[in-house]
């Protein structure tokens, strides 16, 4: 198995799970799901400099080989941006649940039931 | 290097500044924060028109920042296409603004003008920047500031529909990156320009990926253009989000489109092999789609601010139709009816908002009310808007919509386009004329009276909008050829390499 199979499958495997879950009915499923697949996403941005091992990015008088420094910006820039968005979008889950009553993404009918973290009544959160 | 080189960088600039120094003093001096944030718009405004002034003879700015040569720093490109969004997006946010102050919107929070100063300088920085990687941090910083001017005034509605907003646009946000991201590995360059030279020289072997990266970066774009089947988070958002927000997310669909205008002829033009004109086999279909579901939207809305919303979708797509022929007279054609749609948008959501206010319990819904003030100027800006939206004579949207049925005449399609675009715009007008009928020619014979107008102040920015509306249709013959201009421009990316990369490039 090589490195970059290992690679190719975490981020498809983040991928999936990512897909997964920000296609279910309720917000913290959801915001997993976002937080999974900007994982995935970061993983992949830092991939696209091709997968190199023991190369510094930056200038060093010792070695003649590198690896793109670039791409390691462009996730350092990926990560704060999805890290403040992420903490944004469970803040206004926890808002949203707090005024309506309802944790569902599309709650208009829905009403949040007290059952709802006791029960394992997962078949609930599944009818649209 | 004199100050007037530092011009295109001035309208990222400005609201960068009075953000902060919004946030600061308001707290303790709101009438100064006020202030500031409309002087920010005025300089914006200023500084849009002197760009205007600097680039309609052809010339394209290519501003580098921080002075690292083209390829390897970020780049600003100020041509005639980006100036005049510059213009339309300053001009819309003195209007939003404006409303906002006026009916004391901006009073429900605290963060109002910081947020809708950054707003404007992501929409600014994403209209200037020649960088794609750029371009997606300006979405981000539009977006964000979007999120919190969506909220602006909370209530349950505005936050179920935020967590939609937010979530489809994180989405979209992924896979821009991943886009970008598959664009790198492939070119090694993220500037606009550098990359379109080098996608014409990639190896067959990477034509499949490269073919990938570019549905993947038009698919975002269309989702944020709201192009069918793209669009279902548009209406509930706009519908709920403060009207004078609203007025200013009518240019946010725009800059989907603006994008699709920039990034497909510079990098994925004709020499792009496999991904060459890759959008144009869906664009055209979608386009048409959006076109119908978004004036059935208008047909059918429930209330006024409702079918302002389905109005941006469908001439959103109007305007695509024209895009999608990639030739100079219909991208000409295009451009104008963007800059009228946008304001025309605008100008429905706010007088949405002036009858809403009048009306106390009844809101802008489409039902007979108790006879409310200023009934017949508001009905006559009713009217107005609802001429310009679906483009009847003698404001602007008739000539718009004339020069687009006139320019795809050239398309093998065109009979398609004609059809859709001469139906929906019937049924825009009968969906118009059934809420303006309701709203202002019957009266609920009981119910409680409606609270009389405090003011009739907030009649000011949507008469500005209508009036600009009618010097658009008067100086028609300006305006199209500038878009002309334009178009030419946009679809001649060597000129652009040459202003970016210098003649070294070529």
């Amino acid at each position: 198995m090589t490195y970059e199979f290992l690679v190719a499958s975490a981020i498809g495997v983040l991928v999936a799970g990512g897909i997964f879950l920000a296609l279910r009915a309720r917000t913290f499923q959801v915001a997993l799901g976002l937080t999974l697949l900007s994982y995935a996403v970061n993983l992949f941005l830092f991939a696209s400099g091709r997968l190199v091992l023991n190369r510094p990015p930056i200038w060093d008088k010792a070695v003649t080989e590198y690896t793109d420094p670039l791409p390691q910006a462009l996730v350092l820039t990926a990560i704060v941006i999805t890290f403040g968005m992420t903490a944004f979008v469970v803040i206004l889950a926890l808002r949203s649940f707090l005024e309506s009553g309802s944790d569902h993404v599309d709650g208009d009918t829905v009403t949040g039931d007290a059952q709802d973290g006791l029960a394992s009544d997962d078949t609930h959160g599944e009818r649209p | 290097m004199t100050l007037a080189d530092h011009l295109p960088i001035l309208p990222v600039a400005i609201p960068a500044l009075a953000a902060p120094f919004a946030l600061l003093v308001m707290r303790r001096r709101r009438a100064l924060g006020i202030n500031i944030s409309l002087v920010s718009c005025l300089a914006m405004l200023v500084s849009a028109i002197a760009l205007v002034a600097r680039v309609s003879d052809g010339t394209i700015l290519a501003y580098e920042l921080g002075n690292w040569p083209a390829p390897f720093g970020i780049v600003l490109v100020a041509d005639r296409l980006a100036a005049m969004m510059l213009v339309l997006a300053a001009t819309l946010a003195l209007i939003a603004l404006l409303h906002a102050v006026v009916t004391r919107a901006d009073r429900k929070g605290w963060h109002f003008h910081p947020l809708f100063q950054f707003q404007m300088m992501g929409l600014n920085g994403a209209f200037l920047t020649g960088d794609l990687f750029n371009l997606f941090v300006f979405f981000e910083v539009l977006l964000i500031a979007s999120y919190g001017l969506m909220l602006h005034g909370q209530g349950p509605a505005r936050l179920k529909a935020g967590v939609q907003y937010v979530v489809v646009n994180l989405v979209g946000s992924s896979l821009f990156l991943i886009a970008l991201g598959l664009l790198y590995a492939l070119t090694g360059t993220l500037n606009m320009a550098d990359m379109g030279l080098r996608v014409a020289a990639l190896a067959p072997e990477d034509q499949g990926l490269l073919r990938i990266a570019a549905l993947l970066l038009v698919s975002v774009f269309a989702l944020k253009a709201a192009v069918a089947p793209l669009h279902l988070w548009l209406v509930r958002t706009y519908a709920v989000s403060t009207p004078a927000v609203a007025a200013l997310f009518a240019i946010m669909t725009k800059v989907g489109v603006y994008s699709l205008i920039r990034v497909v002829p510079q990098v994925f033009g004709d020499g792009a092999g496999a991904a060459a004109w890759v959008p144009a086999p869906y664009l055209l279909p979608a386009a048409m789609v959006s076109t119908a579901i978004g004036f059935a939207g208008v047909f059918v809305a429930r209330s006024l601010s409702e079918q302002a919303a389905y109005l941006v979708i469908g001439s959103t797509g109007t305007l695509l139709i024209a895009v999608a022929g990639w030739q100079t007279a219909t991208l000409g054609a295009a451009l104008y009816y963007l800059v009228h749609s946008t304001i025309a948008a605008a100008a429905l959501f706010l007088v949405a908002d002036v009858v809403a206010r009048r009306r106390g319990g009844f809101a802008d819904n489409a039902s007979p009310a108790p006879d409310f003030a200023d009934r017949s100027a508001v009905g006559l800006m009713f009217m107005l808007a609802a001429i310009a939206a679906t483009g009847l004579p003698p404001l602007s949207g008739f000539i718009g919509k004339l020069m687009i049925l006139k320019s795809v005449t050239a398309l093998p399609d065109w009979g398609w386009a004609w059809g859709v675009i001469l139906v929906t715009t019937l049924f825009g007008i009968i969906g118009f004329a059934r809420v303006g009928s309701t709203l202002f020619w019957k009266r609920a014979l009981s119910g409680e009276a409606t609270a009389p107008a405090a003011t009739r102040a907030d009649l000011v920015a949507p008469a500005i909008a209508l009036a600009l509306l009618a010097a658009l249709s008067a100086g028609a013959g300006w305006a199209s050829a500038y878009a002309n201009a334009a178009a030419a421009q946009v679809l001649d990316p060597a000129l652009s390499a040459r202003a970016v990369l210098g003649e070294v490039a070529q």
